[in-house]
């Protein structure tokens, strides 16, 4: 019953700290990709003990600057709401990322343990819902601000989030339609399996339309740039215009979480989550014929890397759209996400099902 | 106006963009990381890292003012007012004296430049006939905490020399006494 617990509190903590320590880390990726990309050095002034290492120090050195500063309140705010918004929305962006499985299962014992923080046999559902009542949060924070922009901006947002939302849900409906499953571990399983006999059957190779489609609408539901409407820095400042210290702090580290859990997302669902290519859980079958047998600690510590490799890659990849393109304006991203993403994934869905239809033995 | 086909399903655009910068980001890298092992090569960066380095100034860069001497040590300037009066912001602050040289006419008993008025426009060293003040000790940071700490007096801008080759100052930063910090 303890060692239930305890294990159970492991898988928790584990991807708690994962996904806090990534967000955390993201600040500095951000500062010092867009600053290599852009010919920069890139912040590096942060020091301890005159110690730098390439700027690490910065993300500390902001927190500390962000608790230490002064929590405003505007008078007519509306003072509940206004402070429970943050809360709202670094919280669903946290829960987020809990029903996706970062390894195999892993045998202690005669125990079978799921790498996954919950099992939820419709955890793609769940990932979704939580992205989505995220935006509660913001239409919170624009609405109780008693500030004309931030109302705006909460207003951007939630027409965002929801043409983002219906195309996520359409999009994805090709791979589970692949897959055959809504829980995100059977569909990491899945993707184990080898197209004629060599190519591994990842969601990016059967799927390549739901990708690009279930990115862009990703990337939309980040609220970041090139669909960071409802923040729009120069023309409204967004949802969060009032908000000062952790506060302010706590949207930002929505944005990170979000991205972290968009990247999780993208790998569970198109590239393979934990699965590398040809390891089977006793070990590499190449497709050639030979086997290299691994014990099955070493299987789960290659799956536990590939699946963090994956998305530090799709974190990258994310961060480079983000510091390349130009904002959308608001009726182009709602042009975007209606008449482009929407009828997209219905079509992806159509041809999936008639591919589907063809393939399977009847 | 209407876009071609191509630039319409933004796809392919998006790719060039991504190509693009990351392959400013990997050449990048791979520079930054050259240069931490040890290799000259070219930079992966073009930042000056100002306080530690500094980019060559112009000669014709209006820097900290500075009162040129007369071989004795005493200021050549005569108090003649043109500097005071032809300045647009009225920083500067001349009190006359007489000289104890008959030949010479008169000397600034006090020469107060206020910088936090000052807008460096360099009048005052066109207007003085007598080449007494200058702009080129390639000083520029002499900010203060405090108003009166901007206050700058004949003998600190007597004791100032012109920069050195491109336009490292020569002379400390000079810290007036009512300086807070």
């Amino acid at each position: 019953m303890i060692a239930d617990l305890g294990i159970a509190f492991a898988r928790v903590a584990f991807v708690m700290l994962f996904v806090l320590n990534t967000a955390a880390i993201l600040g500095w990726v951000e500062r010092k990709q867009s600053a290599i990309m852009q010919d920069r050095i890139g912040a590096n002034r942060a020091s301890i003990f005159g110690l730098r290492v390439l700027g690490l120090f910065h993300p500390l050195a902001d927190t500390l600057k962000m608790l230490t500063k002064e929590d405003f309140r505007p008078a007519r705010a509306d003072r509940l709401l206004f402070v429970l918004a943050p809360f709202v929305s670094v919280f669903f962006a946290l829960v987020a990322f809990a029903s996706i499985p970062f390894g195999d299962t892993l045998r202690i014992g005669d125990r079978v343990i799921p790498l996954q923080a919950v099992t939820l046999n419709v955890g793609v559902l769940y990932v979704f819902a939580m992205l989505s009542l995220g935006v509660y949060g913001v239409m919170m924070a624009g609405w109780s601000s008693a500030n004309n922009f931030a109302l705006m901006g909460g207003q951007r947002a939630a027409a965002l989030m929801i043409s983002a939302e219906v195309a996520i849900g359409a999009s994805i409906m090709g791979v589970i339609m692949v897959y055959g499953s809504l829980n995100l571990m059977e569909i990491v399983r899945g993707q184990g399996a080898l197209l004629w006999g060599w190519v591994p059957k990842w969601g990016i190779v059967t799927q390549p339309l739901a990708f690009l489609l279930f990115l862009t609408a990703g990337i939309a539901a980040t609220k970041r740039i090139p669909f960071d409407t409802p923040e729009g820095e120069s023309e409204i400042i967004g949802y969060f215009v009032e908000y000062s210290g952790m506060k302010f702090g706590m949207f930002l580290m929505t944005d990170m979480v979000e991205t972290a859990v968009i990247a999780g997302l993208c790998t569970s669902l198109f590239l393979g989550g934990w699965q590398v290519p040809y390891l089977m859980a006793d070990g590499l079958h190449w497709p050639w014929g030979s086997v290299v047998a691994l014990s099955p600690l070493t299987v789960t510590v290659l799956q536990v890397g590939a699946f963090v490799t994956k998305i530090a890659f799709m974190i990258f990849f994310l961060m480079l759209i983000r510091w390349t393109l130009p904002r959308f304006r608001y009726d182009q991203a709602m042009r975007l996400g209606w008449l482009g993403l929407f009828p997209l994934s219905i079509l992806n869905i159509v041809i999936t099902g008639l591919v589907l239809l063809a393939v399977r033995p009847s | 106006m209407t876009m071609r086909l191509g630039q319409r399903f933004y796809v392919r655009e998006v790719l060039s963009g991504l190509g693009l910068t990351a392959g400013h980001f990997f050449r990048n890298l791979g520079r930054h990381i050259a240069r931490s092992f040890g290799r000259r090569g070219v930079p992966g960066a073009v930042t000056i890292q100002y306080p530690e380095e500094r980019r060559p100034y112009s000669p014709r860069l209006r820097t900290l003012h500075r009162l040129v001497r007369r071989e004795d040590g005493s200021p050549r300037c005569v108090a003649c007012m043109m500097c005071e009066t032809v300045c647009p912001a009225h920083c500067i602050y001349i009190v006359a004296d007489e000289h104890p040289n008959p030949e010479i006419e008169k000397v600034p008993a006090s020469f107060d430049i206020d910088l936090g008025k000052c807008v460096f426009c360099g009048y005052c060293v066109e207007a003085c006939p007598e080449d007494a003040i200058r702009m080129d000790t390639g000083i520029l940071e002499f900010s203060s905490y405090s108003r009166s700490g901007m206050i700058y007096t004949m003998q600190m801008l007597l004791a100032l020399e012109p920069a050195g080759p491109n336009g490292v100052p020569t002379s400390p930063v000079p810290i007036p006494a009512g300086r807070t910090t």
